[in-house]
């Protein structure tokens, strides 16, 4: 008789918890649907190729985003073609190289916390360092270093990572063969490591499509039209950035709303992309 | 028959625990010897202190000499990486790279600075012969290595091994992780390169040992009790030890 209260009594606790987990994963559930199809429903009927291949007029009371886009492509590439070197090279220095664990630690416990710091102290950072203190003026390449400096512990840690992945016999059966420590890594250690880069890559990608704080302060927001040299030397919004300041300074919800749409559609690539390319890596480890 | 290796007074220490105590012995050209005695005993670390694999190991402390053809490979003078070339090594478990199986072979020979495709093309395929595997790869040979079998893996990292053309060859338990086919034909594998290479190979069987080698010595708790002809050394032990475990009375 008691057993069977205490059974019913737990039952009914099931019975609940398992209501409201569900309820919770619903909510979320929900909550991103809703998020996506109002940014869409507000930002895709407005989407022109007027808005996306043109430059803002005030002549022809025109708004277009190209230079916008532009920016966000050369500061991409330009922070990728730093960080990318950088980031590895010292993943390779410490899982290869260094010797003293201790160190290696602090180091590595010094990029997790870098990697938690608010964006907007980096971008109050990278003003005072890169375009006062290095006299680079507000330029997309001061905001391309900025987020050079935040995205480093990410590629280095997922570059970390990988690296420890690859089994010690292949660096044994190379070095057995008589190949020195430099051959060793670049024949054997590093291939192991590309899916660490690129998802360090990817995630990087979309940190900086997201990022605002730090650009503004560093990178600036004008719309010109620039080439890669002059665009990197000069002032210019990337698409959050315009976002911002469309929305924000001029009332322009309409544009806003589309930028946000095609940002939301390059997260969503993005995040497939990560997910293709560690399902691909992961098959052709088990091979 | 001249000695290729010899080892003299040679202590080594992970730290602070000694894992070697004076071994001194000495290795015939052309021959195979087998290192045999229980598991921990030391086999492995004294065929890696052979060709300083030991070197990458951190805190690992070494005195007495080893010299190979009469120099010692601890004199700081000595290229490492020219060491391992004359001694090769082949590890416990297979571990071919994760590249078509040409670029396994061909990995030590482009190593050493061969470029010439023709050439690495001949050193491939005599390897392959000489590891007795090329039968059964040669119409595969830009396929992933990994897609091997266990005992053809090992076969592929023996001819590996010999694409650089070492001296010696160093082997840990070769055929521990294979099957008794697989285990049989490198055991006749290692008999036919004796005639070119000097072999050592570590085994826990002693039937194996019986079998292929030339000479064997007997290790325990990191010592070298006892070395010698293997008929001897199997027949008329000269060391009670000895004679333990190789009736199977110990431990
Ligand atoms: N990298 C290492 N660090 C510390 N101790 C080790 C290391 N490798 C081996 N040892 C110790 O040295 C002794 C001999 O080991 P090993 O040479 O592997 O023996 P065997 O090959 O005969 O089984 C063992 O006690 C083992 O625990
Ligand atoms: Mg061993």
């Amino acid at each position: 008789m008691l057993t069977q209260k205490i059974s019913k009594k737990r039952r009914a606790y099931i019975t609940v918890m398992r209501t409201l987990m569900l309820i919770s994963a619903l909510a979320t559930a929900a909550l991103v649907l809703f998020l996506v199809i109002y940014v869409f429903a507000k930002g895709l009927p407005n989407i022109t190729w007027e808005l996306l291949s043109t430059k803002p007029s005030y002549l022809q009371n025109r708004i277009g985003i190209l230079p916008d886009i532009l920016n966000t492509v050369y500061i991409v590439l330009a922070t990728l073609l730093i960080v990318i070197p950088l980031g590895v090279g010292a993943a390779i220095y410490l899982t290869e190289y260094a010797s003293n664990k201790k160190v290696v630690g602090i180091i590595e416990y010094a990029a997790e916390t870098l990697s938690g710091i608010p964006s907007i102290i980096y971008g109050l950072v990278g003003m005072l360092f890169f375009c006062q203190f290095l006299n680079m003026k507000t330029s997309l390449l001061a905001g391309a270093l900025t987020l050079v400096i935040m995205n480093l512990p990410t590629v280095m840690r997922t570059t970390q990572e990988s690296l420890k992945t690859v089994p010690q016999s292949y660096r044994e059966g190379a070095f057995g063969l008589g190949a020195g420590k430099w051959r060793v890594i670049r024949t054997v250690v590093l291939p192991g490591c590309v899916d660490g880069v690129i998802t360090g890559c990817i995630l990087s990608v979309g940190r900086i499509l997201g990022e605002s704080a730090a650009l503004l302060f560093t990178a600036g927001f004008a719309h010109a039209l620039n080439g890669v040299i002059e665009g990197l030397t000069s002032p210019g919004a990337t698409l959050t950035v315009a976002l911002y300041v469309y929305a924000k300074e001029q009332g322009e919800f309409g544009v806003s709303f589309s930028i946000a749409a095609i940002l939301m559609i390059l997260t969503i690539l993005i995040n497939l992309s990560a997910t293709l390319v560690s399902r691909y890596f992961n098959k052709r480890r088990k091979l | 028959m001249s000695n290729i290796m010899t080892a003299e007074n040679l202590c080594l220490w992970y730290g602070n625990t000694q894992a070697l105590k004076s071994v001194n012995i000495e290795i015939p050209e052309k021959s195979i010897t087998a290192l045999i005695g229980p598991s921990g005993c030391g086999k492995s670390t004294f065929l890696k202190t052979l060709n300083r694999m030991n070197d990458l190991i951190p805190g690992v402390k070494i005195t007495g000499d080893v010299s190979y053809n009469g120099t010692n490979i601890f004199d700081p003078s000595v290229d490492v990486n020219e060491l391992r070339r004359d001694v090769g090594m082949v590890f416990q478990k297979p571990n071919p790279f994760p590249m078509s199986i040409y670029d396994n072979i061909a990995y030590g020979p482009r190593t050493h600075g061969i470029k010439n495709k023709a050439k690495l093309d001949d050193i491939v395929e005599k390897a392959l012969r000489d590891a007795a595997i090329w039968d059964e790869v040669k119409d595969r040979l830009k396929k992933n290595a990994l897609g091997l079998s266990g005992g053809q893996q090992q076969r592929l990292c023996i001819a590996r091994a010999l694409a650089v053309k070492p001296k010696v060859l160093l082997m840990d338990e070769p055929t521990s992780a294979l099957d008794p086919i697989s285990t049989s034909r490198i055991e006749e594998l290692a008999l036919q390169l004796k005639d070119e290479y000097t072999i050592i190979i570590v085994t826990h069987n002693m039937q194996q040992s019986v079998r292929i080698s030339d000479n064997t010595a007997f290790f325990l708790l990191g010592e070298l009790v006892e070395w010698g002809n293997t008929e001897r050394l199997f027949s008329q032990p000269n060391d009670k030890r000895t004679e333990d475990y190789i009736t199977g009375r110990f431990g």
